[in-house]
């Protein structure tokens, strides 16, 4: 069992300056091996929270649970949780087997044979057994990050926690163990809280995302969730690279009104945003925009200023009232810089937001597709 | 593919600036970067340490018109010298207490500091205040508070009824006193060394071992101990190589006595050389002290050294 509990967490730091809330009345449920991302920019509080879970901070407010037990109070040592720090901090005069072996030593009566053993299993499991005799210094990126991961693994602990582990690989090793990771938590079955700052790691490796801000949490979803129904302006900027596209709008008379474009609602739209008036935020991602060519509706004729070919898509950044905007297109789609286009952002498509608070007002509609796969043994079905 | 080695010295001699004074063919370049450190090292280490290995084969008073050589008989001299084995026993003595009472102690202080208790600054100030202050002044404050009639010990101990001592004149307690002294007036300046060590390490191991489940004690036993072996080493060698100076204090608080007592190895080579005028003596006596304290650096750095490079 590893179901975690964090209710009205709230983490503040004194210094000379003031009070400093690091984290402001979080709360969360996990699942038993559930794999949790949380995501933010830089001073977000995702560190401090996670730091909090392993007992590294004490908690202002608020309480932390696992399963069912209150470990708010209880030190590092008394909590069933093993943590994978973003540098691996793997003791640099143990070798990697004693780096494995250390947190079995400290926090079992386990016999010296038995926590070799046990060492050897998990070195096997990871794919480092030849590398137990070595010490960090000796060893690669990639292989620290292993043997850090073989250390947290080997106390086969309750919670995994892990701090932005993947950040000092190289954009390769990277993406390469990241399906590593995600192989092993699925394989493992123990409840993960993953912290990194990299969108693209929280979308392509959580079962839910946390995306917090400024101590505050702003969401929590699953990955497409998240994407396609922000619950703000900040989620909406946030999850997705390239970012939503954001227009200030306002909103009189059934129609939004840029100082460049109008942009009219249909009846049903209306009616969900009922007496709504005043500014507002339209946002749309760039893939959602299209290229049209016969003017109309929802459309705006904009001046092409980059084009980024990446291959399989290319971004193309056009200006609209001295703002940038980005709409990814088809790789083999040519666009020519300065040319004119016309485009148009399909209502089904856009999002709207509250201008103050950045809630969302109106959020895409998306149908998600399940692929079915049929045997390839050609075994019976079960249809007729 | 590799490039060959003739390629990649051209890359790297046409990437370095040739300073304009030679070609960049040429090694002139780097011997003149290096000379100045050379020549300063030979002016005032090897040269004086080569006279002074000459001066010791020789009977030599400042000024004699001749200095006949004598050979090893300076050395052999030293083997049956009594108050040569008293200086040496008491500069060991003195070593011996400072690696064994000053370095841990130093240890335990930075410790102390390191935890960012309330007046860190303060406590850190004053425990480095004696290291900057002159070993004369320090020396010469100390021997009115080992006073026997009035200095500040022995009227503390009388307040415990402990009866004071006569510490600078007494053979027993003449070298313990420096000792004390020293370690009070040096522990500062090992604090700060291992203080510097202690910052180097990165918190991130610590949190670590406590997410490993490792106490307090543990984290020290397995955390900052090893990291700080590379500190500890050049610690443990500089108390050593500090130690085998000691004079200072033995020239203003007892002038080597009572009955060589508290006489070191320099303070004999000073009595020998710029007493006596055995500059002969005094110079094998100078070689021997060198020769002692390149020994022990070289077996600390043979039994230690090589496992501190993580």
């Amino acid at each position: 069992m590893g179901e975690l509990r964090i209710q009205n967490l709230t983490k503040v730091f004194n210094d000379d300056t003031g009070q400093i809330v690091a984290v402001d009345d979080f709360s969360l449920n996990t699942e038993d091996g559930e794999f949790v991302v949380f995501v933010g920019p830089s001073g977000c509080g995702k560190s401090t929270t996670l730091r909090c879970i392993a007992g590294l901070e004490t908690v202002t407010e608020g309480r932390i649970f696992l399963d069912n037990e209150d470990i708010t109070t209880q030190p590092p040592t008394g909590r069933d949780i093993a943590m994978v720090f973003q540098n691996y901090a793997l003791y640099p005069h143990m070798t990697a087997g004693e780096n494995m072996a250390f947190g079995l030593k400290m926090s079992t009566n386990m016999p010296r044979a038995e926590i070799e053993q046990q060492v050897n299993e998990t070195a096997t499991m990871m794919g480092i057994e030849e590398l137990l005799d070595k010490r960090p210094g000796e060893l690669s990126g990639g292989q620290q990050q292993r043997v850090a991961l073989g250390r947290a693994i080997v106390r086969e602990p309750e919670v995994f926690l892990m701090d932005e582990p993947l950040s000092n690989l190289d954009a390769k090793l990277r993406t390469q163990m990241r399906t590593e990771l995600q192989n092993l938590q699925h394989e493992l079955d123990i409840t993960t809280i993953y912290v990194t700052h990299d969108q693209t790691e929280a979308m392509t490796m959580g079962d839910r995302i946390v995306i917090l801000d400024g101590g505050e949490l702003q969401q929590v979803g699953t990955p497409l969730k998240c994407y396609h129904e922000p619950a703000n302006q900040f989620v909406a900027g946030f999850i997705g690279s390239p970012s939503m596209n954001f227009f200030s709008m306002s909103y009189e008379n059934s129609v939004l009104q840029h100082d460049a474009f109008r942009y009219e609602l249909s009846q049903s739209v209306r009616q969900n945003l009922g007496t709504l008036t005043g500014d507002v935020v339209l946002g749309i991602r760039p893939e959602a925009i299209e290229r049209a060519d016969n003017g109309g509706e929802r459309t705006v004729v904009a001046p092409v200023s980059v084009v980024e070919p990446m291959g399989d898509v290319t971004h193309v950044y056009f200006d609209v009232d001295d703002e940038t905007y980005t709409m990814s297109q088809e790789g083999d789609l040519v666009t020519e810089v300065g040319s004119q286009m016309e485009l148009r952002f399909p209502e089904e498509k856009i999002h709207l937001f509250d201008a103050t608070t950045g809630d969302a007002i109106k959020t895409g509609s998306v149908s998600t597709r399940v692929e079915t796969t049929q045997p390839t043994d050609g075994s019976d079905t079960g249809r007729p | 593919m590799a490039q060959p080695p003739e390629t990649r010295r051209e890359q790297i001699t046409d990437a370095l600036p040739s300073f304009g004074i030679a070609d960049p063919d040429s090694n002139i370049a780097w011997y003149m970067l290096i000379f100045p450190k050379i020549a300063l090292m030979a002016a005032v280490l090897i040269l004086p340490f080569l006279g002074s290995v000459y001066i010791s084969l020789h009977e030599w008073a400042p000024l004699a018109t001749s200095h006949p050589f004598v050979g090893l008989e300076n050395y052999a001299r030293l083997l049956s010298d009594s108050v040569f084995h008293s200086a040496l026993i008491n500069t060991a003595t003195y070593s011996l207490a400072l690696i064994l009472i000053d370095v841990p102690i130093a240890l335990g202080l930075a410790i102390l500091l390191d935890m960012n208790l309330r007046g860190t600054r303060i406590y850190s100030a004053s425990i480095f205040l004696p290291v900057v202050t002159s070993w004369v002044v320090v020396s010469l404050i100390w021997t009115w508070l080992y006073n026997p009639d009035y200095g500040m010990i022995n009227a503390f101990l009388n307040v415990f009824g402990i009866a004071g001592l006569d510490w600078l004149n007494s053979r027993d307690t003449s070298l313990a006193a420096i000792i004390i002294m020293s370690i009070w007036k040096h522990v500062g300046f090992n604090m700060v060394i291992f203080l510097a060590g202690l910052k180097g390490i990165p918190d991130s191991y610590y949190e670590a071992a406590t997410v490993d489940g490792a106490g307090r004690w543990e984290r020290f036993r397995y955390v900052t101990l090893p990291l700080l072996k590379p500190t500890s080493f050049f610690v443990i060698v500089v108390t050593l190589i500090f130690s085998f100076r000691l004079f200072t204090q033995v020239f203003v608080m007892t002038g080597g006595g009572p009955v060589n007592s508290s006489i070191s190895i320099v303070y004999y080579f000073w009595q020998q050389g710029f007493q006596e005028f055995n500059m002969g003596y005094a110079s094998a006596i100078a070689v021997v002290l060198f020769v002692i304290v390149f020994a022990f650096s070289i077996i600390q750095q043979r039994s230690w050294g090589g496992d501190v490079d993580y």
